[in-house]
């Protein structure tokens, strides 16, 4: 196990390296002048100019840029964010939990829903009940979910007007942020209706974040239970006389979930891509919000330092469910 | 059923065996679900084509004296505009049917341009396999290490936002899944018999890897290229609407979208519309791709 986890984590690396070059490479493209954006005047003196240049580094060449970028990308410094003048990791790790908290959210939602879906549509296979749900699965798969996010709001928050549409929680409670995560936090703060506040603000975002994975779930829960109840060990416990319940939900289930929750892991990278539209719709802030406000603000080093730190979010996630994976299938180790 | 004639005892030779074309539909028609999708796939593809004569007004045509009206069955709308008309007073049907060739034409192009590097740098990498094969995976790798919209939408951003260079990126960002895939049907049949015959008659490496084995990897290729057109169509739509991919007054669905956020309380057909449009085209496409995977792969078929 060990040597599969080296072995992993050694491929990470020279892929790491290529993403920070690639974000490297793309600020340098990106078009306009990064002194004036940065400086923030609209025109400056000549020798200011220069100054500037100096100050930034971009009289040095290329490769040096890039030395230094490394540099500084070891000791976790990711440069400063031209709009808030904070440090870009910084500026990350604040705006990071609600991210979180919406995808674990969303991902709840998908999981609670989509493996029962998955399970009942195999079981009663050829059924009404199975073509109604797959068919919800499909149009869940196929569904943009920006519009999904439009719809929701016209009915939730217009017609019945029962659900807020934006940010984490209403403007009336405030408290400091302890652990970044608006549930936990509006607990700890004992304010009277804060945390029902919270929950109505994370309903409708979650819904729209976990449709996309819930219809996958659901489709990839349902033929993973198809392929394992024709196995024999499943014939074998209904021929003991064991109830259906326990055959479907012991026996099968617990084998038709591997490959179940590998897809799961997978999800994360559709989560932080997810995340963009959800957080732009409902104004949450997150780092999908955040990204799409830096790239519009030509906020150069949030961008640079955000790409690396969501491709480094999606590398760690995708070996942990390597592992996982690993761990549960032996056979997988081996090959490497 | 095409198999029927096979079964008769007489067998008559002269259509004894169904081509190949007549047997792979016999295993398409068999989902409903996809015989549905094809349908209405070619009828988006009709509306698309002949928008110019289907489409009961120009889509930029602009009705002043119908600014936001409803559509016809709802209160205050005329049967002169169907869906009704937008803010500025644009006929609502006539711009979605025109938004189809854009839907559509993305899907293809971004597909089109996504397969040709994709199947090019899959075959060279598993055919060649060594440094060049690494080389080639490290930086699908690298790719694939972001979420796929966000890759997109900052390569816009480079290039500038604008519908063209939406479809580079988005075929930018697809292209990993065809490379794996085609790199992985390289490997297991590069050692096959008939590869080795070929090599021993003298094929050159061109020949071997476009006409010997790329056609024996060409069903899972199909089945993904089909998912990742109803993909580029959502992710179009999706940069359309956050202000990087077609821009207004084009009446591409999701800048439609666009425009429409401000008057989401308002109109719910302008915000409706659009989206209904996007998701009929995706869940078609989606139903031909489910319909394929089951006629052309056994190895992938749905119990």
């Amino acid at each position: 196990m060990l040597g599969f986890l080296v072995r992993r984590v050694a491929v990470l690396i020279p892929t790491f390296i290529g993403v920070s070059l690639v974000a490297f490479i793309f600020i340098r493209l990106l078009p306009g002048d990064p002194i004036y954006v940065m400086s923030g005047e609209r025109t400056l003196p000549p020798e200011r100019y220069q100054e500037l240049i100096h100050q930034y580094g971009f009289d040095q060449p290329i490769w040096k840029q890039y030395v230094v970028y490394v540099e500084q990308l070891a000791h976790g410094d990711l440069g400063t964010s031209i709009n808030t003048k904070r440090p870009v990791l910084s500026e990350f790790m604040a705006l990071f939990p609600a991210t979180v908290e919406l995808s674990l959210a969303a991902m709840l939602i998908a999981i609670v829903l989509g493996i029962p879906a998955g399970v009942i549509a195999a079981v009663k296979r050829g059924s009404i009940l199975d073509h109604g749900l797959m068919s919800t699965a499909l149009v869940g798969y196929s569904m943009p979910i920006f519009w999904w996010a439009l719809l929701l709001i016209i009915v939730f928050a217009g017609w019945l007007g029962i659900a807020p549409v934006s940010g984490r929680i209403g403007l009336t409670y405030f408290f400091k942020p302890v652990t970044g995560f608006m549930l936990i936090d509006s607990l700890i703060s004992g304010q009277k209706g804060a945390f029902q506040s919270a929950v109505s603000h994370l309903i409708l975002p979650s819904i729209v974040l976990g449709t996309i994975p819930l219809a996958i779930i659901a489709r990839q829960t349902r033929s993973a239970m198809l392929e394992v109840l024709n196995e024999d060990y499943v014939r074998t416990a209904r021929a003991k006389g064991l109830p259906p319940s326990r055959v479907i939900g012991i026996h099968a289930l617990r084998n038709a979930l591997i490959p179940v929750v590998t897809t799961i892991g997978l999800q994360t990278g559709y989560l932080l891509t997810g995340a963009i539209l959800t957080e732009t719709i409902f104004s949450w802030p997150g780092i999908g919000k955040w990204m799409i406000d830096s790239i519009s603000r030509r906020d150069y080093p949030a961008v640079q330092g955000g790409l690396v730190l969501i491709a480094l979010v999606v590398m760690a996630v995708n070996l942990a469910v390597d592992l996982v994976y690993g761990l549960v299938n032996p056979r997988i180790r081996h090959v490497g | 059923m095409a198999e029927i004639p096979l079964r008769d005892p007489a067998g008559t030779e002269v259509h004894a065996r169904p081509g190949r074309l007549a047997d792979f539909w016999s295993h398409y028609a068999e989902n409903r679900g996809a015989v549905i999708g094809l349908a209405v796939f070619v009828l988006l593809v009709f509306l698309a084509v002949f928008a110019d004569f289907v489409a009961p007004y120009a889509p930029d045509a602009q009705f002043r004296d119908a600014f936001l009206q409803p559509p016809s069955w709802a209160e205050g709308g005329s049967a002169r505009f169907l869906l009704g008309t937008d803010a500025v007073g644009r006929d609502m049907l006539s711009r979605l049917i025109h938004g189809a060739r854009y839907s559509l034409s993305i899907g293809v192009v971004v597909v089109a341009l996504g397969l040709l590097l994709g199947v090019v740098l899959g075959l060279v990498a598993g055919y060649f396999r060594g440094w060049i094969d690494t080389v080639i995976m490290r930086v699908m790798d690298i790719i694939l290490a972001f979420p796929s919209l966000l890759l997109a939408l900052v390569m816009v951003a480079i290039l500038g936002p604008g519908l063209e260079n939406a479809v580079i990126a988005l075929a930018l960002t697809l292209q990993p899944h065809f490379v794996r895939l085609v790199r992985g049907s390289v490997l297991a049949e590069r050692g096959k018999e008939y590869v080795v015959s070929a090599r021993v008659a003298g094929a050159g490496p061109i020949r071997l890897m476009f006409r010997t084995i790329l056609p024996n990897c060409m069903a899972p290729l199909i089945v993904q290229a089909t998912l990742s057109f109803s993909n580029a169509i959502l992710d179009a739509a999706a940069l359309g609407f956050l202000g990087m991919g077609a821009q207004p007054p084009r009446p591409e669905w999701g800048t439609m979208l666009a425009e429409s956020r401000e008057f989401v309380l308002r109109a719910w057909w302008v915000v409706t519309f659009p989206g209904l449009a996007i998701l009929v085209t995706v869940l078609a496409i989606n139903l031909i791709g489910d319909g394929l995977r089951d006629a052309l792969d056994p190895k992938l078929r749905r119990s």
